[in-house]
């Protein structure tokens, strides 16, 4: 069983989040009465004809150019010719030997040793990105079929990774990693339940050492990133014991079932299509410039793992609070807003409100805790956070009474100074002679303490601070009673 | 030259008068749209049963339209020169709620729920629309005997094909069962049947007019174009069909000039320069023909054009390169013809594959299966490149022939069809049938604007055809040149005896 290495390509279909079909001005939707986003151009009525949809190409140039991909200078189209009733025209409008986005990679991490411990990354290559149009869907009863074509004709990305993954974990860190930078980039909303992002994965194995490829098992289906992970693995450990029990791979396409956990074949090699590609003649190629790309590229985010990498070096946040924020981008956004007001030493203060507090709040859905808030509906904006943060910074707010703060922003949308004004819960500012009087009262009640800070040992005055705060009833400066004490034990 | 069966216009029946001609009385109120509507009806009864030009035709329709048209003349807020005119389509051009059956099996019964878009140009001229006219299934043939529907007849000699596919369209102009008509051109399906009925046929550039709503055969050759009774009636037509569409993307986005105007400009025939290809004068071509065209070139040499002989060196591959590309273009866009949403849908099919093969079987005719096959067969894996590809680039080369010629001429001339019409049912043979087109094919490729106009009748009575080809976008010179032969001759003016 250790002998043997997989060797993985991936086929990921992305729906473009467009208003409106790759090929006409219908409306793109989802569960919508069926058949009612249709018109002649949908429906391959006679006589009708596509015309492009620009923003369908904006999108996937987006794509291309947030993934490294070089983009070539013009748009071509191909007809895909096969027969099947959810395709009205029986041929798919598709790129062939020229798609739009070449090369390219995707950046992925695969799972480190421990959850607060960084994974190993590497860049999975990519052949390709086109641009085609989506099909309808069928729906098989026991003696008919019936077919919807709202689906079809919605416009669909098809990124195809090099043989270059290894396992049903790599994969899954692939989908994970292009799915966000899909969705961070508002090219897809990737929802793999509505079928907005689709999976086939191309799967071989060989000996470790070999450099060919074996005969490779299409798996198709694959319909959540972690049926992907399942499947792929399932499809490895078929391949390696058909091997060792003497038996040979033969090429075709499989169905795997998330479920069950088994997969079935679907056709054979033999049975495989000749699409006749060949150029649309109702399609005129479209030229991208560089004027094209350049404005598309200033609409580009940065990717997570370039924003984690920045967030590092320039806040020096931990990896389990990078690890959470920068897959959400408007967490992130919303992280770096308050940082923006706060100051930069203060990120980490800022990220562990947001990551732990607000993001807890957001999963319980506030008040009425039916199952979660978007971002969108808080009513605590990243400068309550900057604010609350500096409260405590200051010494002017105790951590204790700031849970209490934030608490009751997250429900009132006050700020943060307002309600720890009305709980009474900022520190006074002491009067500096009574301060001074409670901390020599301390130091006289606690000559040991007093004596081991003296030789040396740090930790020991935090025995003097108590007493000082219990004296103030919790409202002195925790910063000043430290100046204070520091003062006296050393004259 | 005989002019024994031409009549003065004025005294001719209404129904084979011109659009011009009517539309002036029309417009000075001597006519009424109902009234024309009604003459060319009567006619198309009258003639219909030997000529069979129609698929179907809606006469209540056709009069509702002429009556909105004199209603909108009453108001004073007529049109244009198309408002009341009866002009026919091909039935490959969508019109709204009206049958589009392709004359095939296939669409026997689909009625389209949209309207192309030269059928909304029309509607929005205030044309009114009569009649779905034959044609060979998909626009597939050179006579029309591959219409699931009927054989048209030529008019001339009802023993005669009309020419196809558009011979529907041709013949219906001849007998005067429409004073003009739309049909589609892919290897020369206007400009052949516009020869052999002895009319105008016009394809225009490829681009100029919307392919929105015409049921596609070869969508790189396929263009939709008039057929009149004389030159300024095509350049009227032209006019209100040409200009960019947004729903084709193939549609060339251009200033279409005043194709009317351009006529009426005093045409100087001593600046013209004509090519002669002498690949189009060789053997296979028909004396009579042959002997016309020379006339008609001797007539422009005599209003003082210069004659220049030029060469196509690729003309002979022409046809086989018309043969892989349009086939493989259609068979491509008619496999949406499946029986799955619309369309003929075979009874008893065992499953998909099974519905798909008898669907198909039953609702094509034999030479659109056997360009089907032929056009698959280009494209399959390891035979594209030998093929198709191959084809693509002589392609190419047939284009540069033209352009190279047109660094010399204004236009080339030539004949339209190497020979007049044949008898019904004299050739069995495809390639016989095929050679047909080796006149016109060349404009198809190269996307140019070509005209054939009648320049004579053989001695058995049968009209000759004379072809012009014109330089890319160049409709109005072209239409000037043509008109310069017309109004010195009057073949135009015959009609035939039915």
């Amino acid at each position: 069983m250790a002998n043997y290495e997989a060797v993985i390509g991936l086929e990921v279909h992305v729906q473009l989040r467009t208003r409106s079909k790759m090929f006409t001005r219908v409306p793109t939707g989802y569960g919508q009465p069926e058949n009612t986003l249709t018109d002649p151009t949908v429906l391959a009525l006679p006589g009708a004809l596509p015309v492009m949809n620009r923003a369908a190409l904006d999108a996937i140039i987006k794509a291309g150019l947030m993934l490294g991909c070089e983009i070539a200078p013009v748009c071509k189209w191909d007809r895909k010719n096969y027969f099947y009733p959810d395709s009205p025209k029986n041929y798919q409008i598709s790129q062939y030997d020229q798609p739009i986005c070449l090369g390219g990679a995707v950046e992925i991490e695969l799972p480190g040793s421990a959850r607060n411990v960084m994974g190993e990354h590497k860049h999975i290559p990519l052949t390709r990105i086109h641009l085609e149009e989506d099909v309808g869907k069928c729906t098989h009863g026991a003696s008919d079929s019936l077919v919807d074509y709202n689906r079809a004709g919605t416009p669909l990305m098809e990124i195809v990774s090099e043989p270059a993954l290894h396992s049903g974990e790599e994969a899954y860190a692939y989908l994970t990693a292009l799915r966000a930078a899909m969705v961070q980039g508002d090219i897809s909303e990737c929802d793999m339940e509505k079928g907005q992002m689709r999976c086939d994965a191309n799967i071989s194995i060989r000996p470790v050492g070999s450099t060919e490829l074996g005969t490779k098992v299409e798996l198709k289906n694959l319909n959540s990133i972690s049926y992907v992970r399942a499947g792929i693995d399932h499809e490895i450990k078929r391949q390696i014991a058909l091997l060792e029990s003497g038996g040979v791979i033969v090429q075709e396409t499989r169905d795997y079932d998330g479920l069950t956990g088994a997969s079935q074949s679907l056709r054979t090699k033999e049975m495989a299509h000749d699409y006749r590609y060949f150029p649309d003649p109702d399609l005129m190629p479209v030229r991208v410039d560089e004027a094209w790309k350049a404005r598309l590229r200033a609409t580009c985010p940065e990717l997570p793992f370039d924003r984690q990498r920045r967030f590092f070096a320039d806040y020096a946040l931990p990896y389990t609070l990078t690890s959470v924020l920068v897959w959400d981008k408007p967490l992130a956004d919303y992280f770096e807003e308050a940082v923006k007001l706060a100051g930069a030493q203060r990120a980490q203060p800022i990220g562990n409100w947001i990551v732990n507090d607000l993001l807890r709040e957001l999963k319980a859905g506030g008040a009425g805790g039916a199952g979660g808030l978007s971002l969108s509906e808080v009513r605590v904006r990243p400068e309550h956070i900057a604010e609350l943060v500096e409260l405590v910074e200051s010494g002017k707010l105790l951590s204790q009474a700031a849970k209490e703060v934030f608490a009751e922003m997250f429900a009132t949308g006050e700020s943060p100074a307002v309600v720890a004004e009305k709980r009474g819960l900022l520190a006074e500012p002491a009067d500096a002679s009574e301060l001074e009087a409670w901390c020599r009262a301390a130091i006289a009640e606690n000559e040991k303490a007093a004596a081991e800070f003296r030789a040396g040992k740090e930790s020991a005055i935090n025995g003097l601070k108590g007493p000082v705060m219990k004296a103030s009833r919790g409202k002195a400066n925790p910063k000043e009673v430290d100046a204070t004490l520091r003062r006296l034990l050393a004259g | 030259m005989s002019t024994a069966t031409s009549a003065p216009s004025a005294l001719a029946p209404l129904h084979s008068q011109t659009i011009a001609e009517l539309s002036a009385r029309l417009v000075r109120g001597e006519l009424s749209a109902v009234e024309l509507t009604k003459a060319v009806i009567e006619r198309t009864r009258a003639v219909e049963p030997q000529v069979k030009a129609f698929n179907s035709f809606d006469e209540a329709d056709a009069l509702a339209q002429a009556a909105a048209s004199d209603v909108r003349r009453a108001a004073g807020e007529a049109l244009g020169p198309l408002d009341g005119i009866p002009i026919g389509l091909k039935d490959v051009i969508a019109v709204r709620d009206q049958p589009l059956t392709a004359s095939s099996r296939m669409l026997a019964n689909f009625v389209s729920p949209y309207d192309a878009t030269v059928t909304e140009r029309l509607k929005n001229a205030g044309a009114v629309l009569w009649g779905r006219l034959n044609l060979d299934e998909f626009a597939m043939g050179s006579s029309t005997e591959n219409s699931a529907t009927q054989t048209t007849r030529n008019p001339w000699d009802l023993a005669c094909v009309p020419g196809g596919s558009s011979g529907g369209s041709a013949a219906a102009v001849a007998a005067g069962q429409a004073i003009a008509t739309l049909g589609s051109d892919t290897g020369g399906s206007i400009r052949q049947p516009a020869a052999f009925c002895g009319v105008v046929g016009l394809k225009p550039s490829y681009g100029l007019v919307s392919r929105y709503g015409l049921i596609a055969f070869a969508s790189s050759l396929d263009q939709i174009g008039p057929f009149t009774r004389t030159v300024e009636d095509a350049a009227l037509l032209l006019q209100a069909i040409a200009g960019h569409d947004a729903r084709d993307s193939t549609s060339f986005n251009t200033q279409i000039p005043d194709y009317r105007a351009a006529l009426a400009q005093a045409g100087k025939p001593s600046a013209w320069k004509l090519g002669v290809p002498k690949e189009y004068f060789g053997e296979g071509i028909d004396a009579e023909v042959s002997a016309a065209v020379e006339r008609a070139i001797e007539f422009y040499r005599a209003q003082g054009c210069e004659i220049v002989e030029v060469s196509l060196p690729h003309t002979r591959y022409c046809l086989d390169v018309y043969y892989v590309l349009a086939t493989a273009e259609a068979s491509s866009n008619l496999a949406r013809y499946d029986g799955i949403r619309y369309g003929h849908r075979a009874q008893g099919a065992s499953d998909i594959v099974d519905l798909y093969f008898k669907s198909r079987a039953e609702g094509f005719g034999e030479e659109v299966k056997r360009r089907i096959i032929l056009g698959t067969y280009v494209l399959s894996s390891g035979y594209y490149d030998a093929y198709y590809l191959r084809a693509q680039k002589v392609r190419r080369l047939v284009t540069q022939d033209f352009l190279n010629a047109y660094a010399k001429v204004d236009a080339l001339i030539t004949p339209t069809v190497p020979a007049p019409a044949f008898k019904v049912g004299a050739k069995a043979d495809p390639l016989a049938l095929y050679l047909c087109d080796i006149y016109t094919i060349g404009a198809n490729l190269a996307g140019l604007p070509a005209i054939s106009l009648p320049c004579g009748f053989t001695a058995g009575g049968l009209p000759i055809g004379l072809q012009l080809i014109g330089q890319p976008f160049g409709e109005a010179a072209l239409l000037r040149i043509a008109q310069a032969y017309e109004t010195a001759h009057d073949w135009h003016r015959r009609v035939p005896a039915l």
